[in-house]
């Protein structure tokens, strides 16, 4: 076929011109089926579909689909929906539109709001499309709707579900709001419309690809007026998959509660898988306010209010942890043995460092204590001076090892890592070098460190489970509507830290005495029957000391923070926990440690001597018991130091 | 090739350039239409209108430089245009920009260029070639398949992620063609065409619900999966309400009132026939109908391999995106993402189909000359 004549140059075969014979056919026949069709279309059909176009009476309207439900641990609805009727307008249906509006508005009074910039606002869509004016009609007011429906062309009552919280500001920072899906949001994600309700923070945020469900609709055949005559068809809305929290609504309710008037956090976790019982943060707001759909005004107050209700304060708060990180200390200084159990040192009241002293609380002194009797009476000296021995960046290693100075990780927006201060963050910040006695600040939990509540209750749970750090989590489980899981949530181990067994016990030990001996800080957080650990912090927010008594007088910000972080039962712990009382000017001891022992004491199922409490116990069964043995110290130790092996070898 | 040819200028193919400009301006005019009852600026002002009149403006000048050169010296350099497209294509996830869900642009300050249309043609210029050199051309066996094969798959695979299956579905379909005519064998024709058909069906089945509708969401992007079979009934009712001689320029009302999605682009045949009614939308796919069968002409007097096939894969560009779009806009095929070739608004679908009948009027010319 290729003559050599020719050089490169290959003629069609022949076949090729059989081929495009076909081709032409095909592209004949084609052609023709398409003017047949437009033939169909335009002449044998035209002028019904003139007719249809003159009067478009095919609407589309969507059924939103149902958020999914979020339960606690135990199956207890927390977030729910409830049906809402909404005031609808189809600007196409109503022709003509300031006269409706006029018309309404006379009906519903001023209350409802400016209307007509409503509509206003949703001009540039299309005419036919649903342009929602109020939402959660009141009964009274769809009665009016309903009954002078023929004076108000394109106006319709319509069903859709709502978000409600029964429990108002129960947890709102950590089960969030839903608000009206923004134009920035809508640009980022796909399939949201004007209007449609999205996730805008905490769980409902986090999760919202699960729980949001997918929108169904109708096509209809409407009348003049935008009635519905007949559906042309349907496809059905798929509800969005429930949330399972590891929350335990009692365990939460009593945390809410046992903070009274305090602000502040308390969140409580499950040392063996990082699990979060309850988590609360001071003031908080209602989210209910949210789902119904903010007013300015409403929005101002909770931006400018200078106690922050917005922000979750287990989360993203971050305070000065003060004697609370002594037990980072303790931790850092036996295992890097600056210090052994037996080591003591002689406190009076003060050191001398530089040229100031650094003052005990207790300024009579506490004379000669070891690690042990530091921890109990939380003796300042004693741990200048391991500071000193350690040096700041040792310090800085040991509270990485536990967490500190990083976010957890948890699955909210904004965690805070808050700050481990170490030589080298100094020169990069400040630009300058970290002086000596600026050690002495971090070693009682002052100066440049900061903290937040969840990660001290982290750390508590890292002595208490035997040196690991889990990520806080606080989904267990997503479950479509019939109770099948889509997803089931594991404990996520971020590290073990790596501590010594007897370096562990050691700190055990003297938390237990920090409750239960008499000479303890803590034992407001004494608890019948159960052995509770814990450790007190008060945390100066200001340079300026000063006793207690005094500090009632001052000004909200500058009051000292009372911390108390605790674990129990101190042989096989369970749950730990950490509660900050903001800005209370009072010790950890006072402020702080009752509410832990309230909260422990729901958890046990102990009469903490509370009169409503030991309403509220009676009957119940111990929480503990329902979670399950406790796993031992020793049990969660065993596959880690196989590891350990494998990498000495 | 120095001195330009004076036969050349004397056998330039006039037919192919006026059908193809008739079309762009009904294009221009409906573009125009489709947007006036939004922007209400006037032609000269018309935003859209302006850009696809640069873009056309930027596709004859693309078109006369592809006809100076003698596309023989294309087909040595084939294979590089298919990879220097393909780079474009594949550097879109990393600095393509998003539109209608879908990254698929790549913005250059005040244009943005849609890698995607031009792989068309660089496929076909590809293949072309491919079958050019290849011994089996005329007797294609299933082994001579497999190159082409991968010449087809890597760019779809590309697309694919971006997400845009029309485009793909394009490329599939206009590779098949151009096999069938070079001569692959009835039998494999049949069995590819048999694999196909029972996979897909297969396949679908096996999808799980939530994957389905994703595919659903693939075929259609820009839209909602719950409102396509409305959009379909709407455009169904501009097309039929148009009846025979049409509503008027500029007088479409299921244009002005919105009801048409996509109306500058997928489903642009919707506004003009409902503005121009049956004899108009006659008038159109007649003039493509002609552009369709001159191209076959061209292809069959064409005098080598390459340029029948490069013509032959251009023309069949050309025909399939004209049936699959004013079939979906009709109402009788699913509504896939396709625009109507010279006509859908879209810079680089245009410059692009522009060089691509350059390139058929290339090979029409230089047919005398060995």
């Amino acid at each position: 076929m290729t003559s050599p004549l020719l050089g490169g140059r290959r003629e069609m075969p022949n076949e090729f011109r059989r081929r495009l014979g076909f081709a032409l056919a095909l592209a004949v026949a084609l052609f023709g089926l398409t003017f047949v069709r437009l033939w169909h279309l335009q002449v044998s059909s035209g002028d019904e579909y003139r007719s249809l176009s003159e009067h478009n009476r095919i609407r589309l309207k969507r059924v939103r689909a149902t958020r999914g439900t979020i339960f606690d641990r135990n199956g207890d609805i927390i977030v729910d929906n409830r049906p809402s009727f909404d005031l609808v307008l189809v600007p196409e249906d109503a022709h003509d539109v300031p006269a409706v509006i006029a018309a309404l508005t006379r009906l519903l009074g001023p209350e409802v709001g400016d209307l007509s910039a409503t509509v206003a606002a949703a001009r540039n869509r299309p005419a036919f499309e649903d342009v929602v004016l109020v939402r959660d009609l009141d009964w009274e007011r769809i009665v009016k709707i309903e009954t002078h429906q023929f004076e108000l062309p394109g106006v319709s009552v319509q069903v859709g579900p709502r978000r409600t919280y029964p429990f108002g500001q129960m947890a709102a920072h950590l089960l969030g709001y839903v608000g009206e899906v923004s134009p920035q949001e809508r640009e980022q994600r796909r399939g949201y419309h004007l209007g449609d309700l999205i996730g805008k923070a905490g769980a409902e945020r986090y999760w919202e690809e699960y729980l949001r469900g997918v929108d169904g609709g109708q096509q209809v055949e409407v009348d003049a007026v935008g009635r519905k005559l007949r559906v042309l068809s349907e496809v059905d809305e798929t509800p969005g998959n429930g949330l399972v929290l590891t929350i335990d609504r009692d365990l939460q309710q009593t945390a809410e509660a046992a903070m009274s008037d305090h602000d502040g956090a308390v969140v409580v976790l499950d040392v063996r898988t990082g699990a979060i019982l309850a988590m609360v943060s001071r003031p908080a707001f209602d989210p209910n306010v949210f789902a119904r759909g903010i007013r300015l005004a409403e929005w101002k107050a909770l931006v400018d209010d200078k106690k922050r209700p917005l922000n979750s304060k287990a989360v993203q708060g971050t305070y000065p942890p003060g004697s609370t990180y002594k037990v980072v200390m303790a931790a850092a200084a036996l295992e890097e043995g600056v210090i052994t159990p037996f080591t003591t040192i002689f406190c009076g009241g003060g050191l001398f460092f530089g040229n100031r002293t650094f003052r005990c609380w207790r300024s009579q002194g506490h004379g000669s204590v070891n690690v042990h009797e530091a921890l109990v009476r939380s003796c300042d000296v004693f741990f200048y001076q391991v500071g000193q021995r350690l040096g700041v960046d040792t310090i800085a290693e040991y509270s990485h090892r536990f967490g500190l100075g990083a976010a957890t990780g948890i699955a909210l927006e904004h965690e805070s890592g808050g700050i481990i201060p170490s030589s080298a963050w100094k020169r990069q910040r400040f630009g300058e070098p970290w002086y000596p006695g600026e050690t002495l600040s971090i070693a009682i939990g002052q100066g440049y460190v900061t903290t937040t509540p969840l990660q001290m209750a982290s750390v508590m749970a890292t002595i208490a489970n035997g040196g690991i750090v889990y990520r806080p989590k606080f989904v267990k489980r997503v479950e479509r509507t019939d109770g099948t899981t889509v997803l089931e949530e594991q404990p996520e181990v971020v590290r073990d830290a790596g501590f010594k067994k007897s370096t562990l016990l050691q700190i055990r030990d003297a938390l237990s005495d920090v409750v239960n001996s008499k000479r303890g800080t803590g034992s407001n957080a004494r608890l019948p029957g159960i052995e509770v650990g814990g450790k007190t912090g008060t945390a100066q927010a200001s340079r300026a000391g000063g006793d207690k008594t005094s500090q009632k007088k001052w000004s909200r910000e500058k009051r000292d923070h009372a911390w108390f972080i605790a674990f129990a039962p101190v042989e096989s712990p369970e749950i730990a926990l950490a509660v900050l009382a903001e800005h209370s000017g009072e010790h950890g001891g006072t402020a702080a440690a009752p509410i832990a022992r309230k909260v422990l004491a729901r958890y046990f199922g102990i009469p903490d001597g509370d009169e409503a409490a030991l309403q509220r116990t009676a009957g119940f069964v111990p929480l503990h018991d329902q979670y399950g043995a406790a796993i031992s110290l020793a049990a969660l130790r065993e596959p880690y130091s196989g590891d350990d092996h494998d990498h000495d070898r | 090739m120095r001195q330009f040819d004076r036969r050349l200028a004397y056998h330039f193919d006039w037919l192919l350039l006026v059908l193809t400009l008739l079309i762009i301006g009904g294009g221009l005019a409906t573009i125009f239409s489709a947007s006036e009852a939004r922007v209400h600026t006037g032609f000269v002002h018309n935003p859209l209108v302006m850009r696809q009149a640069l873009y056309a403006g930027v596709g004859l000048l693309g078109m006369g430089a592809i006809v100076l050169l003698d596309y023989r010296r294309l087909e040595r350099y084939a294979y590089v245009v298919y990879a220097a497209t393909l780079l474009l294509v594949l550097v879109v996830p990393f600095v393509g920009s998003v539109g209608g869900g879908a990254r698929r642009w790549i913005n250059l300050g005040p244009i943005s260029i849609q890698p995607s249309e031009m792989i068309k043609v660089s496929l076909v210029i590809a293949l072309a070639r491919y079958f050019h050199r290849s011994r089996a051309t005329g007797d294609v066996r299933f082994i001579d398949v497999i190159p082409a094969f991968v010449l087809l798959a890597v760019p779809s695979a590309l697309i694919l992620a971006q997400p845009d299956l029309g485009t793909v579905g394009i490329l599939a379909i206009v590779a098949f063609s151009v096999l069938f005519c070079a001569g692959l064998r009835i039998r494999v024709f049949v069995m590819l065409a048999a694999v196909a058909a029972l996979a897909v069906p297969l396949l679908w089945g096996h999808l799980k619900p939530y994957q389905q509708q994703r595919v659903q969401t693939f075929l259609s992007p820009e839209m909602d999966p719950l409102g396509a079979g409305y959009h379909v009934i709407q455009s169904k009712i501009a097309i039929g309400s148009g009846e025979l001689w049409g509503k008027g320029f500029l007088r479409g009302t299921q244009n002005k009132l919105n009801f048409i999605p996509e109306q500058h682009t997928d489903f642009i045949f919707s506004v003009f026939a409902e503005e121009w009614g049956f004899a108009g939308a006659f008038v159109l796919l007649g003039l493509y109908a002609a552009l369709v069968l001159r191209g076959l002409m061209v292809a069959y007097r064409a005098k080598d391999r390459f340029g029948a096939l490069l013509t032959f894969g251009v023309v069949a560009i050309v025909f399939w995106q004209v049936v699959i779009n004013v079939g979906m806009t009709s109402g009788i095929l699913p509504v896939v993402g396709i625009t109507l070739p010279f006509f859908s608004y879209g810079g680089s679908s245009l410059t692009t189909m522009m060089v691509a009948v350059g390139l058929m009027i290339n090979v029409n010319m230089r047919r005398f000359l060995f």
